[in-house]
């Protein structure tokens, strides 16, 4: 009985959330029939959620382990301004097109192995660690760029990345890639286990003998990474690095992440919640904007689901605790 | 109802009769009894997880009681929160000390039930009755506008005491006051208690230093396993040495399996040298042989549980070496004593050993999923038939290897940990309160399975509270005393008695 019962857990909450989005859908092809329902339509939605979407992957392991990382926006802004100097295209006009996004990748896994270091040896909270990298980066990136948008013009970059294979942008996936291999990581690989047992208890994972700091720093590596892999997909949409580029992008990542049903405190995490819960914010954004509604009001359905949401998990987790008893 | 006992004995003003608490997968509480009068200091004993914070966060309002009657004046009352409890006259001072550090003593004491006209503070009010009430603890020095955070320990414990009074408290629970007080300051809290009591107010006070209870104590409750042992036992009439048997001693006996003996030439595992941390503990040698159990032996707060978190490198040994087979440990590195070949099973079972919402099989495989993985893919399979195959040898019950851990008793929470180095193979087991939470039944078990592991040629070494248990368990005993290893042999050459006796012999020292 309590097998079934712990296993029906998720199951419901996944349910909520497909319910959720198709709920989003149909008032998408009630609103604006043809405009949203159209394969045109879909592609510029996943589109649009790809820099999200593979930021929030990243996000989902660090919020496992009992972790915050708010520079994941500064980041993708910085990494993408350093692969769009003047130098690395050149760079990339005289060695290949990889440089581009070996670049943004460098930036953001560096960027976000600071923040592992000060949170694991420096025993710096994570939150005020990955707020003060926010700040430095986003700085960095200012000077970097001279507060310039920096235009890409390497066209070997573009064939890759604004390429259709099987008529799906590569940027939608790279998202789908991303997903699938943060799906395995959390789920079948050591690493994974990992990530869920130091945000359980960490104490706990100390004394069974997990290199919990070690740990601490691969995952902020691994954000930082995700933002690296969000900046290129954002210079690839934009055809240019901007200083100002995935500003507020964290809180619409800890959103999705924590709608899609990832605990805060850690010790749970799910990809696929988080996966719909990107696709839940970016159809609601699509729904918006095909009716010609005020952004304004669309920031506020955004406050209200993420409300609902939390309040349906914290509901589900006491009814869970009740029913395993 | 307010008829005066024709006997004389003064009406109690609080009475708890038959308090059951039960948490998911535990009772926590299980028959307590408590009279308190006015006027009187009650202390309560027991070891840690006996019952008492559960017991005084059900007067507190912090929990409802499962079963059991609460009277006040004689009179049954439900105690719904903490609002309520204060409202009947019960305040309660947390060993944690809860006060608002940013907020001024005045405000502190006022927390809650701010003096205020239509929202605005009348601030003077509020500080000529904190220089009242202080006045009358004895501590005129203290300004009512001091922020809190500025303030010692010994201030803060006034403060909160203070706040007790503010509210008319008729009877003041104290956990362990004494425990964040220098000498002085225990005996300006001595004054201050006495005082209370002269006009009338209950003191419960809550210690684990017997001469303290001896000082200051009118009557004495003990408690055990989650039960009343002994009531309202009279200091004055009481020897410390009945108390701690109250406290340590076994209310059943237990079979303890038999003792094979350990082989002559049979080779040292584990080597402690002169082993010290800071202030808690100091000068700690031991040698472990393959096959034996070792035991420490002592009271609460004796440095026992941290003789061994040290060992484990949980914490970081300021003197000292620890070998294993010879080989050297680096201090204060967990995962290179785990990779020697060391297992902690530790003393706070649900905070520090178990994954609560994780099933069973991933907390039996916490130490070992890297190994079972395959290049880092996990095998969960093979995790689950390891798991499934400890669970049977321990007959850990239910046998279902995936609900989750926060399902399970005490005991075969217990069992789960002992699987989790049983999957990793262990040289050296070490057990702090092994038997903690664990049902009377569960515990004969539990003690074969420790032998059992030690005859499979682990070195072990066992920290209990209960003195029997160690003695009976163990090969060889160590009996620790603030700090100090104060006695060294054979378990079956010295018996409780003795073991008491040095444990007082070193307290008193």
């Amino acid at each position: 009985m309590s097998q079934r019962s712990a296993l029906m857990g998720p199951a419901l909450r996944m349910g909520g959330l497909v319910l959720a989005l198709i709920l989003l859908i149909v008032v998408g092809v009630a609103t604006a029939g043809e405009r949203f329902w159209s394969t045109g339509n879909l592609i510029t939605v996943l589109s649009l959620a790809a820099v999200t979407g593979v930021v929030s992957i990243g996000m989902t392991f660090v919020i496992t382990s009992g972790g915050i990382d708010l520079s994941v926006g500064a980041v993708v802004g910085l990494a993408s301004v350093w692969a769009s100097t003047l130098a690395t295209q050149y760079a990339a006009e005289d060695y290949g097109w990889w440089v581009i996004p070996v670049t943004a990748l460098a930036v953001g896994l560096v960027a976000g192995l600071i923040n592992g270091l000060l949170v694991a040896y420096g025993k710096m909270p994570a939150f005020m660690a990955t707020l003060a990298m926010l700040a430095a980066a986003r700085g960095l990136a200012e000077i970097i760029a001279g507060r310039q948008t920096q235009i890409v013009d390497v066209e070997p970059f573009f064939d890759v990345f604004q390429a259709r294979p099987l008529g799906v942008p590569t940027i939608v996936w790279i998202f789908v890639v991303v997903a699938a291999a943060g799906w395995f990581l959390l789920n079948r690989t050591t690493f994974g286990r990992r990530t869920v047992a130091v945000g359980g208890n960490p104490e706990a994972s100390r004394l069974a003998g997990i290199k919990i700091k070690r740990h601490t720093l691969y995952l902020y590596g691994l954000a930082g990474l995700t933002a690296g892999i969000g900046a290129v997909i954002l210079l690839a949409r934009t055809t240019a690095g901007s200083s100002t580029h995935g500003t507020l992008l964290e809180l619409d990542v800890i959103a999705a992440v924590v709608v899609g049903g990832t605990l805060l405190a850690g010790g749970r995490g799910t990809i696929t919640g988080t996966v719909l819960g990107v696709l839940i914010f970016s159809t609601l954004t699509n729904v918006f904007v095909l009716n010609n509604l005020d952004s304004s009001v669309q920031a506020i359905a955004k406050g209200a689901i993420i409300v609902g949401a939390v309040l349906l998990q914290q509901w589900f987790a006491s009814r869970e605790r009740v029913s395993t008893t | 109802m307010v008829d005066v006992d024709p006997s004389g004995v003064e009406q109690p003003l609080l009475r708890m009769r038959g308090i059951v608490k039960e948490f998911p997968g535990a009772r926590a509480l299980d028959g307590v009894d408590l009279e308190v009068r006015p006027g009187e200091v009650h202390c309560l004993l027991g070891q840690n997880g006996a019952g008492k914070s559960t017991l005084i966060k059900t007067l507190a309002g912090a929990h409802q009681p499962t079963a059991g009657e609460i009277l006040i004046d004689e009179e049954p009352v439900v105690i719904a929160n903490p609002v309520a409890a204060l409202r009947l006259g019960i305040a309660t001072i947390y060993q944690e000390l809860d006060v608002v550090d940013g907020l001024t003593v005045a405000e502190n004491i006022y927390l809650g039930h701010e003096l205020a006209t239509g929202g605005v503070s009348r601030r003077s009010e509020a500080a000529r009755n904190t220089r009242k009430i202080l006045d009358r603890l004895g501590h005129k020095e203290i300004s009512p506008h001091r922020e809190v955070g500025s303030l010692p320990a010994a201030g803060k414990q006034i403060v909160q005491l203070a706040r007790a009074l503010s509210r008319d408290a008729r009877v003041v629970i104290m956990d362990e006051p004494s425990a964040v007080l220098d000498s002085e300051e225990v005996g300006n809290l001595h004054r201050i208690v006495r005082e209370l009591t002269a006009d009338g107010v209950a003191v419960v006070y809550i210690s684990h230093r017997l001469e303290e209870i001896r000082q200051l104590g009118d009557r004495i409750t003990v408690l055990k396993d989650g039960r009343t042992v002994a009531e309202s036992l009279v200091v004055a009439d009481t020897p410390t040495k009945e108390l701690i048997q109250l406290m340590t001693g076994r209310t059943v006996e237990y079979a303890f399996p038999d003792r094979p003996g350990v082989a002559e030439d049979a080779e040292p595992v584990l080597e402690v040298e002169d082993l010290g941390l800071g202030t808690v503990f100091s000068d700690v040698s031991l040698t472990v042989r393959a096959g034996e159990i070792v035991g420490l032996a002592g009271l609460v707060g004796s440095g026992r549980s941290e003789i061994l978190e040290t060992i484990y490198g949980a914490r970081r040994a300021t003197s000292g070496t620890v070998r294993v087979g010879g080989k050297r440990l680096r201090p204060g590195v967990v995962d290179a004593a785990v990779a020697a070949g060391i297992g902690l099973c530790p003393e706070e079972r649900k905070s520090q050993g178990l994954l609560l919402d994780e099933p069973v099989y991933r907390n039996i495989t916490l130490s070992t999923f890297s190994r079972i993985a395959r290049g880092g893919l996990l095998d969960e399979g093979a995790e689950r038939a390891a798991a499934r195959e400890q669970v049977e040898a321990l007959d850990l019950r239910p046998a279902g290897v995936d609900r989750n851990a926060r399902t399970l008793s005490g005991g075969n929470q217990q069992k789960a940990l002992l699987a989790r180095w049983l999957v990793h193979g262990c040289r050296v087991l070490l057990l702090d309160e092994p038997t903690r939470g664990v049902d009377v039944g569960a515990r004969s078990e539990i003690y074969n399975l420790i032998r059992r592991l030690a005859d499979d040629g682990a070195a072990v070494i066992v920290v209990s509270s209960e003195i029997p248990e160690v003695l009976g368990l163990a090969d060889r005993v160590l009996v620790i005393s603030d700090g100090k290893a104060v006695h060294e042999g054979p378990a079956r050459e010295i018996d409780e008695h003795a073991v008491l006796d040095l444990v007082m012999e070193g307290s008193v020292a």
